[in-house]
């Protein structure tokens, strides 16, 4: 099967997915990518017109179930303090990362 | 055992609230005594050294709220006793699935990268239900994010238990829900269904599960799994509690731009009206379909459990005894391309909304002095998420990336119109068959042991086989409790109806549990309690 997931997909993969991996857990990962990919490839095998349209979700919306734009108004929100809270370091109301990777340019 | 208050229906226990026959309070003790006796040692994210004991119960809550849900029974009360209707779920303990937030609870989705996460506001489901007067007495476990059919996957250890044998799996996603539900702990619960969260595990655990038409129910608040395919709903040990509680739940919301703007009936009122005239379907590709053999994952085309299928036909039976006409070899043809399909168009979903995992605004981060924020990323990312999440992101990464896709997801959203159109076909009220639902089985087999198959990730997947097309399509899909296999294990039945027809289907499901009440397996109850 030419294209199953190899070691090199696999870590390109990895790296999109920004993940890190020990190696045991990438052995069962792949395994399993390619184990899914053999269900995946049944699709192969349906012939759809060109005229079968993409769905992107089941249910058609009509005019009369879709929802109608609200009015862009700002709204006053007591939930600053909650959100802020939940993030894992803060400072002066800031929150906190680490040096950010970066290049000078000529 | 003597039924307690939280066995009760949640239609009896918001009569007897509102009655002043019974307090919140004490409907609320009662609950948690049950979940006291049945549940268990609470499920952490420690290092999990499985005891024996954990086989014997039901491990179905990550959180209890206790405090919050008190505070909760007493205002019912107080309301109650000031002259002033709580509502229609008054007092009635309500599980939520730990993927909705409840604002001051934790809401984990059952993954450690959530684990610190205290949700500052509540999904607008659980703003309605606690409206009517319902009490969240706790969030219930999950597979991770959703992602599994045995809830063996959640980071939160030991994993639920079925009330019917707790060695078995209780089913997934909404595995802790059912599992909650049909042991007591809680009358309904507030779960969700992507390709068959609800229904399965209803199915598993002898309970009824509501998956309501995409657009149904605000998604609001809703830890975000698939997007195109989630839909938030009910399971409850009644038909009658689905319908209430759906009732509850539905309509449009500002807050959710896919939130359909139809307006909601009332379930209840036709629940009895019965099915004389109706012409339900029975499909022929609901019986024969291609799966991995249990034994070999090897993929070829076998007919589900002869006892699920037994227990479909005794149904189709019950209620063309009620006046309704069975339509057979209704034709469905792409219901076997369901799994296929889903497994490109629900990972090209996850692994984009699982992309804001970072650890940087909320949730686990991982602490390293010298890291950079790549590197903070990765190894939040690599220490937060489990092996079925960074699963379902890595072939989302290669399903989307133009380089490797070879039109997988174009191929798999047209396939989805396919089956769209099967159902379209079908329940077209001009179209020569004209069905007003189908009835199917809800699984291809009953609960399975814990650990047999968790971990083969193709064999997990197909668990929702005949549960998944009504997520392609957007349809409403209703399992209910249909007898018990030769293990005593319960078997589940599934209708499906077109959009919006949840009235209906509620119609069709109450007949037949009027119609098999005096049924044998009908007064059987679950292993736990005991």
């Amino acid at each position: 099967m030419g294209d199953t997931i190899s070691a090199a997909i696999f870590q390109h993969l990895v790296e999109l997915a920004a993940l890190e991996l020990d190696e045991e857990e990438a052995a069962y990962l792949r395994r399993e990518l390619n184990s899914q990919l053999r269900s995946i490839r049944e699709l192969e095998a349906i012939q759809v017109e060109d005229s079968v349209p993409i769905t992107s979700h089941g249910v058609p919306y009509t005019s009369g179930t879709r929802p109608p734009l609200r009015t862009d108004e700002a709204r006053p929100s007591n939930e600053a303090d909650d959100i802020l809270a939940q993030a894992p370091e803060v400072e002066n109301r800031y929150i906190v990362v680490p040096d950010i990777p970066s290049e000078t340019l000529e | 055992m003597t039924a307690e208050l939280c066995d009760l229906p949640a239609h009896e226990i918001a009569r007897r609230v509102r009655a002043e026959e019974a307090s919140a309070e004490e409907v609320l003790e009662s609950a948690l005594n049950r979940i006291r006796a049945v549940d268990g040692r609470l499920p952490t994210s420690d290092p999990y050294h499985s005891e024996p004991e954990d086989r014997a119960t039901l491990h179905a809550f990550i959180t209890v709220a206790e405090a919050r849900a008190r505070g909760q029974a007493r205002a019912v009360d107080r309301a109650v006793a000031a002259g002033q209707d709580p509502g229609p779920l008054a007092g009635v303990p309500l599980a939520v699935k730990d993927n909705f937030c409840v604002k001051g609870t934790r809401s984990t989705a059952g993954s450690r990268i959530l684990e610190p996460f205290i949700a500052p506001y509540s999904a607008t489901p659980v703003e309605r239900l606690e409206a009517a007067g319902a009490v969240t007495i706790g969030k219930a476990n999950l597979d991770e994010f959703t992602f599994g059919s045995s809830n063996e996957s959640s980071a939160f250890l030991p994993s639920p238990g079925n009330p019917w044998d707790p060695a078995r799996v209780p089913g997934g996603s909404s595995g802790g829900s059912s599992a909650a539900v049909a042991a007591g702990e809680a009358a309904i619960s507030l779960a969700t269904d992507t390709a068959g969260s609800i229904r399965q595990p209803a199915a598993f655990c002898g309970v009824v599960g509501l998956k309501p038409t995409y657009g149904r129910v605000s998604r609001y608040g809703l830890i975000a799994f698939a997007s195109s395919l989630d839909c938030p709903g009910i399971v409850s040990r009644e038909i009658r509690d689905a319908a209430l509680a759906l009732g509850v739940i539905a309509g449009p919301d500002l807050r959710d731009a896919t939130a359909a703007h139809a307006p909601v009936p009332d379930y209840t009122e036709a629940l009895d009206g019965g099915v004389r005239g109706m012409r339900i379907g029975l499909s022929p590709d609901y019986f024969l379909l291609k799966y991995p053999d249990p034994e070999t994952g090897e993929l070829r085309e076998q007919r589900i459990l002869p006892e699920i299928e037994a227990a479909v036909q005794h149904a189709a039976e019950a209620l063309a005894r009620e006046g309704a006409e069975i339509v057979e070899d209704v034709r469905l043809p792409n219901t076997r391309y369901g799994i296929p399909a889903y497994f490109v168009i629900s990972r090209v979903e996850a692994a984009s909304n699982l992309h804001r995992y970072d650890g940087v605004k909320y949730g686990y981060r991982h602490t390293d002095e010298t890291s950079d924020l790549r590197t903070l990323y990765r190894r939040t990312r690599g220490q937060g998420f489990g092996p079925q999440v960074k699963l379902r992101i890595l072939m989302g990464m290669y399903v989307s990336a133009e380089q490797y896709e070879k039109g997988y997801y174009r191929q798999a959203l047209r396939v989805r119109s396919l089956i769209r159109q099967d159902f379209e076909r079908v329940f077209d009220p001009a179209g020569p068959q004209r069905i007003d639902c189908l009835l199917t089985p809800t699984t291809p087999t009953t609960a399975f042991e814990i650990g047999r198959v968790y971990g083969d990730s193709v064999l997990m997947q197909y668990a929702d086989l005949l549960t998944v097309t009504a997520n392609h399509a957007g349809i409403p899909g209703l399992s209910i409790p249909g007898g018990l296999d030769s293990s005593g294990l319960p078997i589940g039945i599934q209708l499906l109806g077109p959009d919006f027809s949840e009235a209906r289907l509620f119609r069709v499901a109450r007949a037949y549990e009027q119609a098999t009440s005096g049924e044998d397996w009908r007064a059987l109850r679950p292993m736990v309690p005991a």
